[in-house]
């Protein structure tokens, strides 16, 4: 992964000090409550719920088992004990104190960590694709563009106060893992004609109160345009997207507003004034950055008789790498997730020992590095496959290998009303109880793909609208509701669900989800996944079966009742 | 009389920022003794008037953060002085519209924050181009803008181009690759 340089550190340094100093002047008195709350927001610092907030940044999911000691130890230190990996891709905690943050910010630093622009109305941090480096399907390595992209945003003086949070992801596979369609501008890495390097650049994406899926802008950026072009998108984003109403300052509205071709007139005439301009990117500059990613230096392996046998031999062995195990670019390697979705857990929670066993495991199997996924779990990116059985024999002591990666269970969920002070409904505990109800791995397995995401309220911090099954949090008279949307999808056909009828409470989702399941096995064809079928035959059905048997389970009680 | 900043010190100032009130009209209203600066509004109603006392170097403009700064392409060279003004804190416009006075129109007098203008800001303020920044009066002590100098050179070497530092970091130093590094 990226090793900070000198100028790296230092900033991140000077960063600590200044914060410390905001901090210390708050305290004093000397900030107010609102001139402090966009420069701590900066810094990822929430008030919530219990306590502050942390968020720390973790760029496009990139992280060694170092960073991952120290980041137990602050769970273990200065809040309960866990930390949680976010749908950002960062590391969320839910109870330091405020006096504590510079000290765990000065700690970070040591680390080449920080929790700069994690949160607040800047460019917030870059994200990416997990499997980024070592996937089969790449056509080019996103993560130098992400870390360029990083240092260029990072402090950005004209665009530290936009009129809302801007989030930039990178793509450079065949198949989207980081979601560009939802995000500010989505950047794919392309070949135009004539074989050069590119972006194809996507604006206006965002989910949230007004989902919108991104639209094109360009088709084709050069490369040494990139900070440029963004440049010109951020400008005519900064001075011209509304600030009188938060809800509507995303770009997304700003980009519906005009519509698409204005907003591209306008960016590209901002970008003739800039374009070929001192940021210009050299080749120079890449291969610098590209050469401070310490890669392992993988050479192929001859295929491992000894990962063959055990995978014919043992079952559960089986099982779980054929959920969490992913082909490499190099043969003999293999990238491994693991699941921090074991059943009863909150999806995507860390406690500190096993941030350490982590660090541990990427040490002994997987060249000291990890990736966070916006799934919610942890990337080993290279592990080899004669590794693998040792590997998962000790995930599993330590509760990180169930089997089920991209299966019902894997459930996107967002912190909800048991931390989050904006929620309308808990989320965690409606995560736990379907996870209960579908406890059987066999039936699982059979079940196959499917992405369920929770949201707590609209903010749609879960990414409900993408998920196959989406459930949000939604307040009825001071009851707590969920409404259910299906066919959602994230990546290269990105889609957002369509809600199925009237909301449910906390305690009828279980059997909601048995509906739509059922309705699904009954329906499917062959092989497929839940969301073709969706696809396929429409809503409609999936409604009727489910209001169908919430009717039937109403009147069975109701009779039980006389 | 307010404290402003420049050149890294505190100084006096000798100008007065002029505001219309509900029920000022730009092209009347009275404009006070000594120097001067007027919205965009009185400048663009009375400019014959007032191009005299600009190019005298006691007249300014203030342009709010809806206002396009190109309305004043043709008087850029006549004016000592053009503000912006920070309605809130958080209201980022103002530093695009400094970037675009200094980068794409050329100007190259004094270019002034003015309004809602807190110390935490002052490092992304003069990265922008501005070269006097101006608090509200009475938002801080004199002891407290003393201190609050330190804020200037928050971050010794940005990574990006802006209009103080015209290249990125990675045109103004040279930076290393990996090899030969200590890990
Ligand atoms: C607990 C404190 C949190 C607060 C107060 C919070 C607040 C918000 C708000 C207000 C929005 C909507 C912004 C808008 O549309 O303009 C939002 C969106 C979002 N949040 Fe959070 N959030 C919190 C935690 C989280 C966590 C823990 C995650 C990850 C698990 C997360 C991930 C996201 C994502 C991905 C979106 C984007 C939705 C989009 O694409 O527009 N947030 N959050
Ligand atoms: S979706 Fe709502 S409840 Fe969930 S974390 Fe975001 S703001 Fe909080």
């Amino acid at each position: 992964m990226y090793q900070y340089d000198e100028y790296d550190q230092r900033i991140v340094d000077e960063r600590v000090a200044q914060f410390a100093d905001q901090t210390r002047r708050y305290l004093a008195g000397e900030l107010t409550e609102d001139e402090f709350r966009p420069l701590r927001l900066q810094n990822g610092l929430y008030i919530q719920r219990h306590a502050p907030m942390l968020r720390i940044a973790v760029p496009y999911g990139n992280l060694n088992s170092k960073q991952l000691r120290t980041l137990g130890h602050i769970a273990r230190t200065y809040d309960r004990g866990y930390g949680h990996i976010t749908t950002r891709q960062n590391v969320q905690f839910n109870w330091p104190r405020l006096e504590d943050v510079p000290e765990i910010l000065d700690q970070l630093a040591k680390v080449q960590m920080h929790a700069i622009q994690t949160s607040g109305n800047c460019i917030r941090n870059v994200t990416s694709d997990p499997f980024a480096g070592v996937a089969a399907d790449e056509i080019v390595d996103p993560r130098p563009w992400c870390e360029i992209l990083r240092q260029w945003s990072t402090f950005h003086p004209e665009f530290a106060f936009l009129p809302r949070k801007f989030k930039i992801a990178v793509n450079g596979a065949k198949e989207d893992r980081a979601v560009i369609r939802v995000h500010d501008i989505g950047l794919d890495i392309v070949h135009n004609a004539a074989g050069e390097l590119g972006f194809r650049v996507l604006v206006g994406g965002g989910l949230g109160r007004t989902p919108i899926i991104g639209e094109e802008v360009a088709a084709f950026v050069p490369w040494q345009q990139i900070l440029n072009y963004c440049e010109a998108i951020l400008r005519v984003y900064n001075l011209h997207g509304r600030r009188d109403n938060a809800y509507k300052a995303r770009i997304k509205i700003l980009v519906k507003a005009l519509g698409v071709p204005e907003f591209a007139r306008q960016v590209e005439e901002e970008f003739a004034h800039l374009k070929d301009g001192p940021s210009t990117l050299t080749q120079a500059e890449i291969d610098r950055v590209a050469g401070r990613f310490n890669d392992p230096v993988l050479s192929a392996l001859a295929q491992d008789a000894g990962y063959r046998a055990r995978l014919a031999e043992d079952k559960a062995f089986a099982a779980w790498a054929r959920r969490n195990v992913r082909n490499h670019r190099v043969q003999g390697y293999a990238s491994v997730v693991l699941s921090l979705k074991p059943y009863g857990v909150a999806p995507g929670d860390l406690t500190a020992d096993q941030f350490d066993a982590v660090a541990e495991l990427a040490d002994r199997y997987a060249f000291g590095e990890v990736r966070s996924t916006h799934e919610q779990n942890i990337v080993l990116a290279s592990v080899r496959e004669a590794d693998l059985f040792a590997l998962w024999q000790e995930a599993r002591a330590i509760g990180l290998a169930t089997p089920n990666i991209g299966l019902l269970t894997d459930i996107i969920s967002c912190p909800g009303g048991d931390f989050c002070a904006l929620a309308n409904a808990k989320s965690i505990p409606i995560a736990n109880a379907i996870q209960d109800r579908f406890d059987n791995l066999d039936y699982l397995f059979d079940i196959g793909e499917l992405e369920i995401n929770i949201s707590g309220c609209m903010n749609a911090c879960g990414h409900h609208h993408v998920g196959h099954i989406g459930i949000l949090g939604v307040d009825k008279n001071g009851e707590e509701f969920y409404q259910v949307t299906i066919g959602g999808d994230q990546g290269n056909q990105t889609t957002l669900g369509k809600v199925i009828g009237p909301s449910f409470a906390a305690a009828e989702m279980p059997d909601v989800i048995s509906s739509l399941i059922n309705n699904f096995i009954d329906n499917r064809q062959d092989d497929e996944r839940f969301i073709d079928t969706v696809r396929r035959i429409g809503v409609e059905s999936f409604k009727t079966r489910v209001y169908a048997e919430r009717t039937a389970r109403l009147e069975a009680k109701e009779i039980a009742h006389v | 009389m307010s404290d402003i900043i420049k050149n890294g010190r505190v100084h006096a100032d000798e100008w007065t920022v002029l505001r219309l009130a509900e029920g000022d009209e730009a092209a009347t209203i009275a404009l006070p003794a000594g120097r001067v600066i007027v919205p965009l509004a009185v400048w663009q109603a009375r400019r014959e008037e007032l191009l005299p006392k600009a190019e005298a170097g006691v007249l300014g403009v203030w342009l709010a953060g809806n206002e396009n700064p190109a309305a004043l392409t043709a008087d850029l060279s006549a004016l000592p002085l053009v503000a912006v003004d920070f309605p809130k804190f958080a209201d980022g416009r103002g530093y695009s519209i400094a970037t675009l006075l200094r980068t794409r129109l050329g100007y190259g007098g004094e270019l002034r924050a003015i309004g809602n203008v807190l110390r935490d800001q002052f490092f992304f303020l003069l990265r922008c181009g501005f070269s006097v920044l101006q608090p509200q009066e009475g938002k801080y002590t004199p002891a407290q803008l003393d201190a609050a100098l330190a804020s200037l050179n928050d971050f010794s070497e940005p990574y990006q181009a802006a209009v103080d530092r015209p290249e990125p970091l990675f045109r103004r130093q040279s930076r290393r690759p990996l090899q030969g590094e200590a890990a």
